[in-house]
């Protein structure tokens, strides 16, 4: 077994639910051991930083903070969501860089009780511990459905690759990890161009236009390439690829019908797990007709609540006024 | 010849004060890490590689000569660092490898302290955001989104209906907010924060 420490973040919780399904699915499975940050706390996404500075990187180090107190023998954290990968280590490594940053928010700590050396911790992405502390022979072993004919088109997004202060992946532009990875489960991996281009981030809800154009360049790629499905590392990514698809389509006067699906819940459907408990049927844009290519059917997930029963005896509901034609009709036959 | 033309005066126009002279340096300073900013060499490779360049008032190019011009004012007016979608392209690909992205997020705050942004709606949302986060210590997306779409789209909000009902009853959208457990620590941490940040 492989022990990490793991900083979920707020979106495991909600939006990508998928994610966090799934990932504890496979994480059984390729003996991924996880043990959760108590009490963390949101890593401020990309708005803190905008607004102050020590209390943005106050925020973010709380986190590590907790993580140093909670760790067992294991310097590792893992942070399946892009951003907060990035802001944890953007705080370990600035702090590093400018000890007068790191006294600042040690000092901030302190007020709470709490201290973090930098540097004292290791920040990781999930995607860089499957590939290169599991291993893509471990991943293949564990294959027993492959993703045989299915054509995917493998996204990282910005936050993974670049700044990657440790260069922990292959390239900041073109890194393989993901289409090796998408290889060893049997899919059909598409050179994608865009791998890691852009989703708009948090422009669908400050700059919509400026989204929608980033959005549409992804989508229209991906569909030119014929790809089934597109594979996320990230909730934003996701979120911003599959829920405002849509009002993207809308926008451009499009129909793109792009599933875009977590890089671990294909892991899970390649190692024969249910495809409810992993997640699928949670998106917006439906992967049903995609993954019935590979010979497995998944029930759309409905609203939980009862259904109303229909009511043939309900309340008299008035009825239309008669038409003119109508009304004419009648008294011809009255006559 | 080269002599004199280093001996000759540098032309400064007398509207610019000296103080201006030092908005590069103080830009520089307040941004995390090391910036690097000073070492700009003006190669444009910032712009060139930007996917959101087009809608930007000034590439990042312009917007840095500007901080060495002193134009204090007109940079911190700019949309640039408001469009600026943290994809860390232009920071990889800088030749003097400046923390491009970590200076747009201190023009950000230098914007919002002197009031001199154009739109609200990014500096709301990033307002919003802090506030759920300060009270809470998670983000909560339907309280940010309601407030934040009411505000700035109302238009926007029947086109988007059918997808915010698909993440309520999907449940990839909580109705209340979670708190953490140790709200008082987190806020008497940002609190001692906020008070150095003041006293810099």
């Amino acid at each position: 077994m492989n022990d990490y420490i793991l900083y979920p973040g707020c979106s495991m919780e909600t939006s990508a639910r998928a994610y966090y399904d799934s990932l504890m699915a496979v994480a059984n499975v390729i003996g991924l051991n996880f043990k959760e940050i108590e009490d963390w706390n949101c890593c401020g996404a990309t708005e803190y930083l905008g607004i102050s500075l020590t209390p943005a990187y106050a925020l973010i180090a709380r986190n590590l903070a907790l993580a140093t107190d909670a760790s067992n023998g294991t310097r590792s954290v893992v942070a399946p969501c892009s951003a907060c990968y990035l802001n944890l280590s953007k705080a370990d490594f600035h702090m590093r860089e400018r000890p007068k940053l790191g006294q600042m928010v040690n000092e901030a700590l302190a007020a709470g009780g709490l201290s973090y050396t930098p540097g004292s911790l290791e920040i990781r992405h999930l995607l860089d511990v499957i590939v290169y502390d599991i291993g893509l022979e471990t991943v293949k072993s564990k294959v027993v459905r492959p993703l045989k004919g299915l054509r995917v088109a493998p996204y990282l997004g910005c936050m993974v690759p670049r700044p990657d202060y440790e260069h922990r992946l292959s390239d900041h532009e073109h890194p393989v990890e993901l289409d090796l990875l998408l290889n060893a489960l049997g899919a059909e991996v598409i050179d994608f161009p865009l791998k890691t281009e852009c989703c708009g981030g948090h422009m669908t809800q400050i700059g919509p236009e400026t989204a929608f154009e980033l959005i549409h360049r992804l989508i229209s790629t991906a569909d030119v390439h014929k790809a089934d499905l597109m594979v996320a590392v990230c909730p934003m990514c996701q979120i911003n690829l599959d829920a405002y698809q849509g009002e993207m389509n809308h926008f451009f006067r499009t129909n793109f019908k792009m599933p875009i699906i977590f890089f671990t819940q294909l892991m899970g459907l390649a190692f024969g797990l249910n495809a409810k408990e992993l997640g699928f049927g949670l998106e917006i844009v439906s992967a049903k007709k995609a993954i019935a290519k590979i010979g497995v059917e998944i029930q759309e997930q409905k609203p939980s609540g009862p259904v109303r029963p229909h009511k043939p005896e309900g309340l008299p509901m008035p009825k239309p006024l008669p038409s003119r034609r109508q009304v004419a009709v009648k008294d011809e036959v009255a006559r | 010849m080269v002599a004199t033309q280093i001996n000759a005066s540098p032309v400064i126009p007398v509207s610019v004060k000296n103080e201006d002279l030092t908005l590069l340096a103080e830009v520089s300073a307040c941004t995390a890490g090391v910036s690097r900013l000073e070492m700009c060499i003006q190669c444009g490779s910032c712009g060139g590689s930007c996917p959101a360049a087009e809608d930007m008032d000034h590439t990042p190019r312009m917007l840095f000569a500007m901080l060495r011009a002193g134009m204090r004012e007109a940079a911190l007016k700019s949309n640039t660092f408001w469009i600026c979608v943290s994809c860390y392209h232009c920071v990889v690909r800088c030749p003097q490898n400046v923390h491009i992205t970590d200076v747009m997020y201190t023009l950000k705050s230098m914007a919002i302290r002197a009031k001199l942004y154009q739109d609200s709606t990014a500096p709301d949302f990033s307002g919003t955001f802090v506030d759920m986060v300060e009270e809470y210590g998670r983000s909560f997306e339907l309280g940010l989104a309601s407030r934040h779409y009411l505000k700035h789209f109302p238009l926007r909000l029947p086109g988007m209906t059918p997808m915010g009902l698909g993440m309520l009853s999907k449940k990839r959208m909580s109705l209340i907010p979670k708190r953490i457990e140790n709200i008082s620590q987190l806020k008497t941490v940002l609190d001692r924060a906020k008070e150095l940040e003041a006293g810099q």
